[in-house]
C-alpha cells in the first residue's frame, strides 16, 4: 500500500506533467533566468544561474554595453543580436527602456557590449540544462 | 548609474558568473557542479594573469 502511495506522488515518465515540462521549463528558463530550474524545485541553482545571469546583463548596461536589435546588415552585429535575445524579457525591457544604447568614446562599454552577449549565451546554457533536467536526463 | 570596471575587474566578475554557469549546467552532482565551477574559475583567471604576463614581455 505504502508503495501504491509512492509511485503516485512522482510523475511517470511520458505522463501529461513530464510532457508540458519539457516544453515550459526551457521557455521560461530563457524568458526569465533560472525560472526553468525554480519551476522544477532546483531553488538553490535557479537563483544562482538567475544572480549570474542578471549580474553580467546589469554589470554590462551599468558599463554602458550596446544592446544590438534586429538587423541583416554586418555579421558580428547579427551575431550579437543573437546572444543578446538569449537574455528573453531583460533584453526586450532593455530595448523598451532604451538602455543599451553603447558608448564609443569609452573602452569599457566595449566590455559591456561583450557582457551583455555574454549573459544571453549563458542564459541559452542554462535554458538547455532545465530542459534535460524536464526529460530526466539529468537530476 | 555607470560602472567604471577595469579590466581585471571585469574580467573577474566574468570569470566568476561564467564560472557559476558552467558548473551547474555542466556536471550533475552539487559536489562536481563545485568543483567543475571552481576549475572554470582558475581556468580563466589563470588565462588572464599569463595573458597579461605575455603582454607585458612582449611590450618590454
Amino acid at each position: 500500500m505504502a508503495n501504491a502511495q509512492n509511485t503516485t506522488a512522482v510523475p511517470a515518465k511520458g505522463s501529461a506533467d513530464a510532457g508540458s515540462m519539457t516544453y515550459i521549463a526551457p521557455l521560461a528558463g530563457w524568458l526569465l533566468p533560472g525560472l526553468g530550474h525554480l519551476i522544477q524545485r532546483r531553488y538553490i541553482r535557479g537563483v544562482l544561474l538567475m544572480l549570474s545571469v542578471f549580474v553580467m546583463f546589469f554589470f554590462g548596461l551599468g558599463m554602458q554595453g550596446k544592446v544590438y536589435s534586429f538587423n541583416t546588415g554586418d555579421l558580428l552585429d547579427i551575431l550579437g543580436f543573437v546572444g543578446d535575445i538569449g537574455s528573453g524579457a531583460l533584453y526586450f525591457i532593455a530595448k523598451s527602456m532604451d538602455w543599451g544604447i553603447g558608448n564609443i568614446h569609452r573602452a569599457v562599454a566595449d566590455y559591456g557590449t561583450k557582457f551583455i552577449v555574454v549573459a544571453g549565451l549563458l542564459n541559452v546554457i542554462a535554458a538547455v540544462d532545465a530542459y534535460h533536467i524536464a526529460i530526466g536526463k539529468k537530476q | 548609474m555607470t560602472f567604471d570596471l577595469t579590466h581585471f575587474s571585469a574580467a573577474l566578475l566574468f570569470a566568476l558568473c561564467a564560472s557559476v554557469v558552467f558548473g551547474i549546467t555542466q556536471r550533475n552532482t552539487p559536489r562536481d557542479m563545485m568543483r567543475y565551477g571552481a576549475y572554470c574559475f582558475s581556468l580563466f583567471i589563470g588565462g588572464v594573469i599569463i595573458a597579461s604576463w605575455l603582454m607585458w614581455f612582449i611590450k618590454h
